[in-house]
Parts: structure tokens; sequence; C-alpha cells
């Protein structure tokens, strides 16, 4: 954390509007930027979607087909249950990939500010 | 009950000390409304967790699991699931672009002025339903954990005086500190209270879902129910059971990323990376927490049973009970005072983010152009806004007393989806999006919200005579609209009004300075810093 404050501190965008316009806007326009975004669509986009399927398989699967729901796997404990625990784990895991993955933005981030500090100077 | 009131006065001792502590160090705007950015990770990952796991969770859920079984914990699903939108969408760009509320993130580029009324107007809405449907609560609540030694109004006034003490004079310093101690005490209770209900069982998976199979209990009419507490449909029957289910599923999941007690809590942490790992802090608290609704609710049903609980306070009072019969008066003593510690850290988690949006949003940016004209007159405005937001609710809750205000809840929810949401996803994702999609979006959600819960069964209804008090429907009409959650309908118009609304409508200077925000959002260049006490 403290590493990213420094790495900020370097850059300080410029007070005027006009000349921080042209920092920001030559970020956005580098490649290495576009790169970052790009690489975070492809984690971001395909685990929101998978995340909402999951989901909202619960309350359709349970509303619509309760009685397939209610067959029994363990002794008493039935699907529904079972399914019903089963997003807290998966909640867990698609957050702990998010983490690892957000590793990798935050040093393409870090690239970008870096250079960006040297070419401002 | 001597015991409940001993505790109630240590736990209000310790956080009267916190505040006092806060207080030194709650100079200047940043330290005032976000901590001076300073709180770490974990920290506030736990008050994150605690401001989301109220006494409506921690009472509620377990009342509602205990006397309807399964379908109860799809709450507590949701209610973790919806902390993906936040880590995923919402908490980095949120802290990289803004300062104190999410109508920062709004200004950025759009307007300030028109986005940050309505974005004021949209917090001020879901903070103060939020916070009556709390009040109703605390006061019953109090009232029958303290039995006996304080009337529904003490107990509504000395809640409100505490929130009121708590935000004025420690700021979201001592409220987040408030909130961390409330939810690792709720955490304990918790853990205990699960462990002896499988001790209750011999640690024996079999034994516990074997017993949750087959409850038993008395129906309206008198006569003996089995009943397999597993088993989906006791809560949503058709034929408009899956809908709710599903329209209260996307009010959790859209809801919870748009909730501004929530959302401030970003501001209080040094930088992005801090905030997301925070979220993860929460996600593993409020997931272990859900997950042990499942002792909680299943266990009040199974050893305490749905018709105790009914003969001595009601649903709510499930968990308490189920403490007082697996370990006697001290734990009950104890988790009463859980549940008083929940109410109280939640309200003055939402009062400050009620008046941080009135005096930074609207104060200083909507009224004065964003200019501060004398230094600290933005947190001195928030501090008098803290006593009207807490004198307006200890009124309201005092006037609502014997009215079911459950259903604000869902109102809170239902415009955090439909008006907050949308907008704060399309300005930072969407080029194109301009200040009259803003307003559109905030004014067709909060409006769609509203006016879909005043025709919901929550107000309609049509009672036999016999029915009285807060059971009784406000309006005695037939509902229009089928649900209690107007969320799958609501949602779509608040995105649609956003989208119709950036249109019909062209505005150049919002476009231009996307990237900066895109930029700012992504790599947290010029992102507000922490500031030294």
């Amino acid at each position: 954390m403290a590493n990213t404050a420094q790495n900020l501190e370097i850059v300080k965008p410029g007070q005027e509007p006009a000349q921080s316009q042209s920092v920001w806007d030559r970020i956005a326009a580098s490649r290495e930027f576009q790169d970052l975004i790009a690489i975070k669509k492809t984690f971001i986009v395909p685990a929101f979607i998978f995340f909402l399927v999951y989901y909202f398989a619960l309350p359709v699967l349970v509303g619509y087909a309760p009685k397939f729901m209610a067959m029994k796997v363990i002794g008493q404990v039935n699907l529904a249950y079972l399914f019903a625990l089963s997003q807290f784990f998966v909640a867990w895991i698609i957050a702990a990939l998010y983490v690892k993955a957000a590793n990798n933005f935050d040093r393409l981030a870090k690239d970008i500010l870096d250079k960006t500090g040297k070419g401002d100077k | 009950m001597k015991i409940s009131l001993i505790m109630f006065l240590v736990f209000i001792a310790v956080t009267l000390a916190i505040t006092y502590w806060a207080s030194r160090r709650s100079a200047g705007s940043s330290a005032y409304f976000a901590a001076s950015r300073q709180i770490t990770g974990w920290q506030n990952g736990i008050a994150v967790a605690g401001d989301y796991m109220s006494a409506a969770s921690f009472l509620g859920i377990a009342g509602i699991i205990a006397f309807q079984g399964y379908d109860g914990f799809l709450f507590s699903v949701g209610w973790l699931v919806a902390y993906l939108t936040v880590l995923l969408v919402i908490a980095e760009p949120l802290r990289n672009a803004g300062k104190y509320t999410m109508a920062d993130v709004l200004a950025y580029r759009l307007k300030p002025r028109p986005v940050r009324a309505m974005a004021s107007l949209s917090t001020l809405t879901v903070s103060t339903f939020y916070m009556i449907a709390q009040m109703v609560g605390a006061g019953t609540l109090v009232k029958l954990l303290l039995g006996g030694y304080v009337t529904y109004n003490q107990a509504v006034i000395g809640v409100g005086i505490l929130m009121i003490v708590y935000v004025v004079f420690g700021g979201m310093l001592a409220t987040t500190w408030v909130q961390i101690i409330k939810a690792i005490l709720l955490m304990a209770g918790t853990i205990m209270l699960s462990i002896l209900v499988m001790a209750h069982f011999h640690f024996s998976f079999g034994q516990f879902f074997g017993a949750v199979g087959h409850v038993t209990y008395h129906d309206a009419k008198g006569a003996v129910v089995v009943q397999d507490f597993l088993q989906p449909g006791l809560r949503y029957k058709p034929p408009y059971g899956p809908l709710e289910l599903i329209s209260l599923g996307m009010a959790l999941i859209f809801g919870t990323a748009g909730l501004p007690h929530i959302l401030v809590r970003f501001y209080t942490v040094p930088d992005a990376k801090t905030a997301r790992h925070s979220v993860v802090w929460a996600m593993v608290l409020i997931g272990s927490f859900y997950i042990m609704t499942t002792f909680l609710g299943f266990g009040a049903a199974t050893i305490v049973g749905p018709d105790f609980i009914k003969g001595h306070g009601g649903t709510n009072m499930s968990a308490p009970l189920l403490a007082q019969a697996l370990a006697g008066n001290v734990f009950f003593a104890f988790i009463s005072s859980i549940a008083f510690a929940t109410i109280l850290a939640v309200v003055a988690g939402l009062t400050i983010s009620a008046t941080t949006s009135f005096s930074h949003d609207f104060w200083t940016n909507v009224i004065h152009n964003g200019v501060e004209r004398k230094s600290g007159e933005e947190v001195l405005v928030a501090r008098i806004s803290a006593f009207v937001v807490g004198g307006v609710s200890i009124a309201l809750a005092i006037k609502l007393q014997t009215a079911n205000v459950a259903f604000l809840v869902a109102l809170a929810f239902a415009v955090a989806a439909s008006a907050n949401l949308p907008v704060i996803v399309l300005s930072i994702f969407w080029r194109r999006f301009n200040t009259a999609g803003a307003v559109a979006g905030l004014a067709v959600g909060l409006l769609a919200s509203i006016g879909l819960i005043l025709v919901s069964p929550s107000l309609m209804g049509i009672d036999p005579p016999t029915v009285t008090g807060a059971a009784r429907h406000l309006i005695q009409a037939k509902a229009w609209f089928p649900l209690e959650n107007p969320g799958i309908l609501s949602i779509p118009l608040g995105f649609l009004g956003a989208i119709i609304g950036t249109l019909i409508s062209s505005e150049p200077t919002s476009q231009e300075k996307f990237n900066e925000l895109l930029v700012r959002s992504n790599t947290g260049l010029g992102a507000e810093k922490a500031t030294a006490h």
C-alpha cells in the first residue's frame, strides 16, 4: 500500500486543467492502458456473468422446480440446501480468484504510472 | 433481566469512551467524514460486515428460518453473494474517483449541481427509510429485552440520543470503531450459539438435520403439523412466490452496491487495493455469519420450537430465546446486548452517511457551488444535520410504533438498486452517459421503487374487520402490483430512464472528461490520499 502511495507521489497530476487533461488523454490512448482495460475485462465480465447465472439459478430452480430441489441427497439434506450452501463457496472462490487477478492489474497500473511519471519530467 | 441491563450499560460506556477518543481526531472534513482514510483493510472489512449484519439479519433472518425454514435461508445466500457486485464492479472505481459520497463519482464528469441534488435526495431517502425501520425495531426490541425497565418511547429516545452523540462528536472514526466492536461481538455470539446448537445434537449433522426434517408445531387452526423445514416453498408459494424470490434476489444483488452507508466506508481506507481487501474481509465474515444462520434459525425451530417463540415475543426473539434455552439467562442477556449493540451501530452508520451526503453534496456543492466558505463549515453542517436526522427519526419511530415497517427495508434496497446502482455503473463504464441520463435514472428509479411499493401487498390488501393494528394493511383495496419487492420491474426502469435520458440529450464535456475518470478509476492516479491525524 505504501508503494502505491509513493507511485502516486511521482506523478502529481497538473493543477491547471489544460495540462492534466493532456496527461489523462495520453494515458488513456496508450497501448499499456488499453491492454490493462482489456485484461481487466477478460476477467471481470465472465466472472460477473457466471456469478449472476449461478446465483439466479437458485431462486429460479427453487421457485419453479421445488419438487426437484426437495430431492434428498444425503440423509435429510436436500438438493435445495446443498445448492444454497454451494453459493457461499462459489462466491468466496470468485472473490479469491479476483484478488489474485487484481494483483496483476495493480502491477500493470503501476507500470503505466511509472512510465507517465518519467515522461512528465 | 438485570444482567441484560448491566451488559447494555457496559457496551454504552465502552462506545462513549471510543467516541471521546475519536472526537479528538475528527477535526477537518477528511478526518470527520472519512476517518482520515487511515482505516486498514481488515478493520474496514469488519466495519462493512457490521454495517450489513443489522438486527434485521441477526434477529430477523434467524426468525424467518425458525418459522419458514429453508425459504428464510435464501435471504442469507443473497446477502453474501451481493458482495461480488461490490467487489468486481463498484468498490475500487468508487474509491479512486470519489471523495466522501457516491455523488462524487457522478459529479466527476457530469454537471455537479443537478446530479448531486438528485443523488443526495436518493441517499437521504434510502438512509431515512432504513433508519426508521431500524428505530421502530429497536424500540420494540429493547423494550422486550430489558423487560419492564424501559418503555418503547424511552428505548427509541435512548437509541436516538446515543446515535447522535456518536456521530456528532466522533464522526466516521467513532462510527467505524463502534461498528467493529459490535461485529466482533456479533460473530462471537453467533459462533457460540452455533456450537451450543451442535452440542445439543451431540455434534452430529445427521441428528441435527434429522430434527430439522421433523419440526413440530401448531398451525393457525390449532392442528399439530410435522414439517420438513429444509423443504422449499414454506414462505414463497405460487403463483407469485417464484417471481418474488427473483425480485428479492435482484434487489439484493444490485442494491447492496448502491447502499450509501456501505459505499461511504470505501472512502475510509488509504487506496483502492485496501478497499478491495476490505471487501474480501467483509465477505469472509458475512459468509460465515450467514452460513451460521442455519444453526441459529433451524436450532430455534427444533430446540425452542415455533409455538414457544410465538408465545414469547414472536419471530424476532428466536435467537435470544434459543440462547436462553441452551445456556440460561446470562447467555440470553449476552445475546440480547449484542442485538442492542447491533442496532446502535447500524443506526449510527446510517446517520453518518445521511449527514455526509446532506453536508458535502447538498450544502457545499449544490447550494454553495462547491466552495466551503469557511474552513470547517462542512463538518459543522454535518453535525447540525445529525441532530436533525436523529430528531426526525426519533419522532417518526415514536409515531410509527404500531405500524408494520418491515417494508421500509425492502424499499431502501429497491431505491439503492433501481436509482443509485444504474447511474454509478453507467457513469463509470459508459462514455456517452451524461447529466440528463443521471438525473432521469435517479428520478425514475426512485419514483418507480416508491410507487410500486405503495401499490404492493405490503401496503395494499383487504383485511377482515378482526385484523387490527400493525397487521392491518394501510390501504384497504386489492394490491395493484403483486410483489412485495419491486426490483424485478424498478431496476430495469432505472436503467431505462438513465439510458433514454442520455440518448435524448447531448453533453460533449461529459464525454471529454470520460478519459480522465477512466484513467483515474483504473489506475488510482490523482485519487484522494490518506491524511495524517
